[in-house]
C-alpha cells in the first residue's frame, strides 16, 4: 500500500520513467512510481519503431547523441538482466540513386564524431546481396553493426517490474496534479489519489513533461509539440524484410523505414506530422499514403494486401536548445537538476532515440543525484535479474511438453495466430505488475497481433480476465476507464 | 490419450470437417480422429443460432447448432475419436502431427491422410484501411456473434454495421432482438453483398436502413467508440466531399468479408520439420 512519504517520486511509467525507477531501486530509497494510465507503457513508448539506434543520427555534441551512444552499449547487459528480446542485427541507411550518396558521408561523419563503433560503407551491389528485395536503384548504404531492434513493451514492463521486485511502489491510474513546494524546494506531489511527500521528484512525463516542469516553475518557454508518426504492420507469414532499412534522413525525422521487429513482422513508417493534441493517435488517409510511398521507395515489392494493422504514435518533441557551446541545435533532451528549484530531476523532450537512450538517461539521473549530494547507498540484496515468464511459442517441443505437464493451462492456445496460451495470460494477470486490461495482455504476450487481430481470442481473453480478476465480464476493459468491451447481458432489459 | 497413428485426421469440426470425418468412416477408414480447438464440435455453426441451415441437404429449416447436432450424433454413433479444446501446432509433409490440449498434453501422432478444414478468418479493420482512433467497440461481426450467442453478452447498445455481408445483416437483426439500436448498415459497393433473403428478413423487416456506396471514413473516440464518420463514395470508391455524416454509436461491426484459410493450410503443409508454424 502507498505510504505518505517517499524519498523519490517518479512521474510517468513509459520506458524512461520505468528505467529510472529500476536504476534507483538499487539504492536505499523509498520510491513511489506513478502513472496516470491503467498500465505502464501507454504513451510515446507504446507506439514507435522499436529501434535500438546506433547513434550516427543525432547532432554531435547534443545530449541526444551522448545518450544514444552510451545507451546503445548498455543494451546487451540490460536485455540479459531483464530477460527481454533484443537483437543487435545492425541497421542500414540506404541511398537510392547517386544523388543520395553524399547524405551517407554526412551521417558517417556524425557517427565518427559521436563515437559510434562498427560502421561500414557498403556498395549498392553489396546491399542488394544482403537484402535482395531492396530497390535495385540502391547506390550504397551506411551499415552500423551496433544498431538493433527491441520490444518497447517488454522493456518497459520488465524495467518497471524489476523496480517493483526491488521495493518500488507503483501506483497506476494516479495522475500528477501539482507539486507541493516549500520555498524553492519540492516537498511533495499532489495526485488524484492523494498527496505524497517526497525529497525528490523525477519528471518522466513524456508528452506531458512540459506541463509537469511548468508546475515546478521551470523553463516556462519549453513546449512539447507532439509529432505524429503512422505505421503499417505486415503479416509475418507473408512478407519478411530481414533488416532495419532507413532512408537518408530529412531535417525533421529519420524518415520512413522498412524494418523487421523482434516478433518477425515487417513494419513500415513513420511519417512526421506536428500536431497539438497530445492524445490524438488516430491514423489518417494522408499519413498512411505518405508512409506507403516512402516504404515503396526502399522496398518496391511490399504489398498492402498483407498489411494486418495500422497504428499511430506521438513523439514528445521539445524545443530545448543544446547546452554544449558552439552546437546550434534546438531540440535537445533536457536531463537536469535545475538550480532554481531543489528536489527536482527534470527530464524533458525525450523523443527518439529515447528507447535506446533510456538506460543511459536512468544512469545519468543516478549520477546527477550523487552530484547533488544524495548519499546513494547500495542495497546488498538488490536483484538485477527479472526472470522471464514462459513464452510457449518460443520454446522447443520438448520444453513445451514439460510446460504443459506442469501446468495444463499452457496446453490451451487462446490466440491461434500468435500461439499464446491460457497459461501465459494467467501468468501475466498475476505478475508483479498485474495485466488488468485486454491491451495489457496484448502488450505482454503479443496476443491478438496476428492476421485475425483478436477476432478469435477476444471473447476468451475477456472471460479469463473476468475470472482471474474476480470481476464481471462487463467490467473488463480494453485500455482502462471508459473502454469497456461489453454493454450488458443478453436477455436483460435496457437500464 | 490419442493413438499413435490414424487412418484419417480431420483438423477442424465445422460442417466440412464433420462431413469429412463421417464420410471417411463410412467409406472404410478404421481410425478417424477429429482435432477441434473449441470445447465442442460444430465450429462456427454453434454461434449461428439463426435458422436456414439444412434446407437443401436435409429438407428441413434448422438453426446452426441443431444442424450441427445431426452430424455430431452420427459422429458419435460411428465411433470417430475426438481431441477437443486442442490445437495443431505443426504438421509435417509426412503427416506427422504435433498437437496440444489440456487433456492430452503435448501429443505426437501420425496420419495416413489429413483433412484441413480449419475454416476462414474475418477481414479486420486494417485490411480495409479503416482510419481514425483505435478504441474499444470495434468488432468483427463474428466476434460480436460469439459474444452475443455463446457468451451471452451484448457488445454494445448502439451499432453501425459496415458491410452488407450475411453475418453483418444477421447480427443487425439479432442485436435488434436484444434491444440494441442498429443505426445503419453501410455498404461501399453499389449492390448488396449478402443474400437478398437476409436483406428482407434482417434489415427491411426491422427498419434498419441500408446505405449503398457508403463507407466509414474514420472512427471517433479514444476509449470507447463514440461515433463513426460515414461518407458516400464515387464510382472509384473515393469519398465524395461534403457527404460526411457523423453517426453517434458505441460499436462498429465489421462484416467485410472472409479470408480463406488456405494460406494456413499451405504453410502448415510445407513447414516440414521446422519449429511450429506461426500464423
Amino acid at each position: 500500500m502507498a505510504r505518505k512519504n517517499y524519498d523519490v517520486v517518479v512521474i510517468g511509467a513509459g520506458v524512461v520513467g520505468s528505467m529510472v525507477a529500476r536504476f534507483l531501486s538499487r539504492y536505499r530509497l523509498d520510491i513511489l512510481h506513478i502513472e496516470k494510465e491503467v498500465d505502464v507503457c501507454m504513451g510515446a513508448t507504446a507506439a514507435n519503431t522499436a529501434i535500438i539506434h546506433a547513434g550516427y543520427d543525432p547532432v554531435p555534441g547534443s545530449l541526444k547523441a551522448v545518450m544514444n551512444v552510451v545507451g546503445n552499449k548498455m543494451w546487451d547487459t540490460l536485455a540479459g538482466e531483464l530477460n527481454i528480446p533484443f537483437e543487435r542485427r545492425g541497421d542500414y541507411v540506404v541511398a537510392i540513386g547517386e544523388e543520395e550518396l553524399p547524405a551517407l558521408d554526412e551521417l558517417w561523419d556524425r557517427g565518427v564524431k559521436n563515437g559510434v563503433p562498427g560502421m561500414l560503407m557498403l556498395s549498392g551491389a553489396e546491399v542488394r546481396r544482403r537484402e535482395p528485395d531492396i530497390n535495385p536503384k540502391v547506390s550504397g548504404a551506411l551499415w552500423a553493426s551496433t544498431g538493433g531492434i527491441a520490444d518497447p513493451f517488454a522493456a518497459t514492463v520488465a524495467a518497471a517490474e524489476n523496480a517493483v521486485m526491488n521495493g518500488v511502489t507503483l501506483m497506476l491510474e494516479t495522475k500528477f496534479e501539482d507539486f507541493v513546494m516549500e520555498d524553492n524546494r519540492i516537498v511533495g506531489v499532489k495526485t488524484n489519489r492523494g498527496t505524497f511527500g517526497c525529497r525528490w521528484a523525477v519528471n518522466a512525463a513524456g508528452l506531458y513533461s512540459d506541463e509537469v516542469m511548468h508546475k515546478a516553475g521551470i523553463r516556462p518557454e519549453f513546449k512539447i509539440t507532439p509529432r505524429k508518426g503512422e505505421y503499417y504492420v505486415f503479416d509475418r507469414a507473408e512478407i519478411a524484410v530481414n533488416n532495419v532499412l532507413f532512408p537518408v534522413p530529412s531535417p525533421i525525422s529519420k524518415g520512413i523505414l522498412v524494418t523487421t521487429t523482434v516478433h518477425g513482422n515487417t513494419i513500415i513508417g513513420p511519417n512526421a506530422q506536428e500536431i497539438e493534441d497530445k492524445e490524438d493517435c488516430s491514423v489518417t488517409q494522408a499519413g498512411l499514403d505518405e508512409v506507403w510511398a516512402g516504404a515503396q521507395k526502399l522496398v518496391p515489392k511490399l504489398d498492402l494486401k498483407y498489411a494486418i494493422a495500422v497504428f499511430a504514435g506521438l513523439r514528445p518533441g521539445g524545443n530545448a536548445p543544446c547546452e554544449t557551446p558552439g552546437v546550434n541545435y534546438g531540440k535537445d533532451y533536457i536531463i537536469e537538476i535545475p538550480d532554481k528549484v531543489r528536489g527536482f530531476v527534470n527530464l524533458g523532450g525525450i523523443e527518439s532515440p529515447g528507447l535506446v537512450s533510456s538506460p543511459a538517461i536512468a544512469q545519468r539521473v543516478v549520477d546527477l543525484l550523487k552530484d547533488a549530494g544524495e548519499k546513494l547507498e547500495e542495497k546488498p540484496d538488490w536483484e538485477p535479474i527479472r526472470p522471464a515468464r514462459p513464452r510457449f511459442r518460443d520454446m522447443a517441443p520438448e520444453e513445451q511438453k514439460i510446460l504443459i505437464e506442469n501446468d495444463p493451462r499452457y496446453g490451451r492456445i487462446v490466440c491461434r495466430c500468435e500461439y499464446v496460451t491460457e497459461g501465459e495470460i494467467v501468468a501475466e494477470i498475476h505478475a508483479p505488475i498485474p495485466a488488468r486490461t485486454y491491451d495489457a495482455i496484448k502488450r505482454r504476450t503479443w496476443l491478438g497481433t496476428g492476421r485475425c487481430q483478436g477476432g478469435f481470442d477476444t471473447p476468451r481473453v475477456v472471460e479469463i480476465l473476468a475470472r482471474e480478476l474476480e470481476v464481471s465480464m462487463l467490467d473488463v476493459t480494453k485500455k482502462g476507464s471508459g473502454a469497456t468491451m461489453l454493454a450488458r447481458r443478453t436477455k436483460d432489459v435496457e437500464g | 490419450m490419442p493413438k499413435d497413428i490414424y487412418d484419417v485426421v480431420v483438423i477442424g469440426s465445422g460442417p466440412a470437417g464433420l462431413a469429412a470425418a463421417i464420410e471417411a468412416k463410412k467409406t472404410g477408414a478404421e481410425d478417424v480422429l477429429i482435432i477441434e480447438r473449441d470445447k465442442e464440435l460444430g465450429g462456427i455453426l454453434l454461434q449461428c443460432i439463426h435458422n436456414g441451415f439444412g434446407v437443401e441437404i436435409l429438407k428441413e429449416d434448422l438453426t446452426g447448432p441443431t444442424y450441427a447436432q445431426r452430424y455430431i450424433h452420427e459422429i458419435e454413433q460411428l465411433g470417430v475419436e475426438l481431441l477437443l479444446d486442442a490445437f495443431v501446432l505443426d504438421l509435417s509433409p509426412s503427416r506427422h502431427i504435433y498437437a496440444i490440449s489440456q487433456w492430452s498434453g503435448f501429443a505426437e501422432l501420425d496420419a495416413r491422410a489429413v483433412v484441413l478444414s480449419m475454416g476462414a478468418r474475418e477481414r479486420t479493420r486494417a485490411q480495409i484501411r479503416l482510419r481514425g482512433t483505435r478504441p474499444a467497440g470495434v468488432y468483427t461481426a463474428g466476434t460480436a456473434q460469439r459474444f452475443t450467442n455463446v457468451e451471452g453478452y451484448l457488445p454494445g447498445k448502439r451499432f453501425v454495421v459496415l458491410g452488407s455481408g450475411d453475418i453483418g445483416m444477421i447480427m443487425a437483426r439479432r442485436l435488434t432482438f436484444e434491444g440494441a439500436k442498429v443505426e445503419r448498415v453501410l455498404e461501399i459497393m453499389p449492390f448488396l453483398t449478402g443474400l437478398t433473403r437476409n436483406y428482407v428478413q434482417c434489415l427491411l423487416d426491422f427498419d434498419i436502413p441500408l446505405q449503398l456506396r457508403h463507407t466509414v471514413k474514420r472512427i471517433l473516440g479514444n476509449h470507447r467508440v463514440e461515433a463513426v464518420e460515414a461518407v458516400q463514395v464515387d464510382e472509384k470508391w473515393q469519398p465524395i466531399k461534403g457527404t460526411e455524416e457523423v453517426i453517434p454509436c458505441d460499436t462498429l461491426l465489421l462484416s467485410v468479408g472472409l479470408i480463406r484459410g488456405q494460406q494456413e493450410s499451405r504453410r502448415c503443409a510445407r513447414s516440414g520439420d521446422r519449429r511450429p508454424v506461426r500464423g
